[in-house]
């Protein structure tokens, strides 16, 4: 039995009156890679956000049912939401560094939290770029704009930014849809190399993305989970005809 | 085919007419002002103060008055335009309140100065007793600038990308952080560039402080906030009303008059710049 890092138990949510999930029942496993994949709109990204609580910022959310981190329902109602966010790490469609230099991209999260010193945050800035394949690009530059590095290197800097907080997880919102067939490349190695350190939860609109990277896949269609199995079981023999009908392409 | 191309010369005069009157009243204007104003203009006119019943000396007071009134109204204003900019943005959440609120803040832009000037009269001279002062006139002018302010500010903030909030909150990060770390440093250039026009604004100012900081003649600078000033604007008024030698006099109020709209321009060229600069900078 793998160990599970997150699990979520009868999960529904609602946005207004609008019902986006129905009760998801899912187990995400410790250091490996899970794929999120479903047409536009079924609700993978939502589900992706319950997992750090950033669907909290949408005023007329509503959720019933828990979903655990590292077995601590993270909805119950004593919870620390910021140190949860700071223990999930999260890197979204767009690559988004702030307007600020390289180094105080990644030094941010540990900066707000307030309790490392100037040396312990250098070291570990210099440890998560390395670890997101970045620093020999950008080590002679630290203190040069962020905005001044294409857009494939802005992804990586997003991920040594997530990594900074030395997360657990590391959920990634369609983190390739804008970047170029080289970029993404690079992004999926290094998602393979991370797996190891960091548990992945990777929503894509790429099905071949998923059945490359993925170590299980949850395939997710108008706010069900219809399907979750190992990656190349779902991939070979789906059980559900609606899997089998979108991985073939029949919508999508 | 003709008869179209005739129209669309027609049109063409008629908007080329229209512009060349528009940009001929602006040189008149201009050209106006400085041939009646440039006569008395010198370094002693900037730095001494009238003499003589103010048919000679210079302007010094009432430029230091002007200088004052603007800075202090500044110093009020800003940091109550930008906290509630923040609140409207980040904390109050689409509701009546926030409707209303919104709704006094767009008339208070469109209330006349002078209204201003005697809400100003009445509340601070009067009420609260600050007597007629640089205390009471900077309150008045602060209250005219708040509007200007406050949706400038909340453009600035609300022009700054979404991803970058979302980014910070997902790290962990407090609203409040994400405000201070990101989202108003984003924002500065845009904040500080209305900031600045609304300094050229504030400081040619008349009716605000005429019931409540203004005096026509002071020998003195004002030496505490209680004191009456002197200011640009209020002194072209009171040299082209209240003068007992017009002939000496209206020149210098011509001249006031140059300074006054020198300034005013000198302050626009620094918010143009300052933006111009910021959005080279800037590259999202």
């Amino acid at each position: 039995m793998v160990d599970r890092q997150i699990w979520t138990s009868n999960l529904n949510l609602w946005f207004g009156k609008n019902q986006i999930l129905h009760n998801i029942n899912l187990e995400i496993y410790k250091n490996s890679i899970t794929a999120i994949i479903g047409p536009s709109g079924c609700g993978k990204s939502t589900l992706l956000r319950c997992f750090n609580r950033m669907n909290d910022f949408i005023s007329d959310m509503e959720l019933t049912g828990k979903v655990y981190l590292n077995g601590k329902n993270i909805y119950a109602p004593k919870t620390d939401v910021y140190a949860v966010r700071a223990s999930v790490g999260m890197v979204f469609q767009k690559p988004n560094p702030f307007p600020k230099s390289i180094y105080n991209n990644v030094a941010y999260g540990l900066q707000i939290q307030g309790k490392y010193s100037k040396s312990e945050i250098k070291d570990r800035v210099e440890e998560s770029l390395k670890a997101a394949w970045l620093w020999d690009e950008v080590k002679d530059r630290l203190h040069h704009s962020a905005m001044s590095l294409s857009g494939g290197q802005q992804q990586r800097l997003c991920i040594a930014r997530a990594l900074a907080n030395k997360p657990k997880v590391l959920l990634l919102d369609e983190p390739t849809s804008a970047l170029d067939p080289q970029s993404t490349a690079k992004i999926e190695e290094l998602c393979l190399a991370l797996k190891n350190s960091v548990t992945i939860l990777i929503v894509t609109h790429n099905v071949a993305q998923a059945g490359r990277i993925s170590d299980y896949t949850a395939f997710l269609y108008l706010g069900e989970l219809v399907e979750f199995e190992k990656t190349e079981q779902l991939f070979t023999v789906p059980k559900d005809k609606r899997t089998e009908a979108y991985l073939t392409g029949v919508f999508g | 085919m003709n008869f179209r191309r005739g129209k669309n010369t027609f049109w063409l005069s008629i908007m080329t007419l229209m512009l060349i009157i528009t940009a001929g009243f602006l040189v008149v204007f201009i050209v106006r002002i400085i041939t009646l104003g440039a006569p008395v203009l010198s370094w002693k006119f900037i730095v001494e103060p009238p003499r003589e019943a103010m048919t000679e000396g210079g302007i010094f007071p009432a430029l230091i008055g002007t200088f004052l009134l603007t800075a202090l109204a500044m110093i009020i204003a800003l940091p109550l335009g930008i906290f509630t900019a923040i609140w409207l943005t980040h904390y109050g959440k689409p509701s009546q309140l926030v409707n209303i609120l919104h709704i006094i803040i767009n008339t208070m832009a469109g209330i006349p100065s002078i209204i201003f000037g005697l809400f100003g009269m009445t509340i601070f001279v009067n009420l609260l007793d600050l007597n007629v002062s640089l205390l009471s006139g900077s309150l008045t002018l602060a209250i005219l600038a708040l509007p200007v302010i406050i949706n400038n500010t909340e453009e600035a903030i609300r022009s700054v990308p979404a991803d970058f909030s979302e980014a910070s909150l997902a790290l962990g990060a407090t609203t409040r952080q994400t405000i201070s770390k990101v989202v108003f440093p984003a924002a500065l250039p845009n904040i500080l560039t209305g900031a600045i026009i609304s300094v050229g604004r504030v400081a040619g100012e008349t009716a605000p402080i005429m019931f409540t900081a203004a005096t026509f003649y002071s020998r003195s600078l004002p030496h505490s906030l209680q004191n009456e000033v002197m200011a640009l604007p209020y002194h072209i008024y009171a040299l082209m009303t209240e003068g007992t030698h017009p002939q000496a006099q209206v020149p210098i109020a011509y001249g006031t008059a140059l300074v006054l709209l020198l300034l005013v321009l000198l302050i626009d060229a620094l918010a143009i710049i300052i933006r111009s600069y910021m959005r080279k900078k800037r590259q999202w």
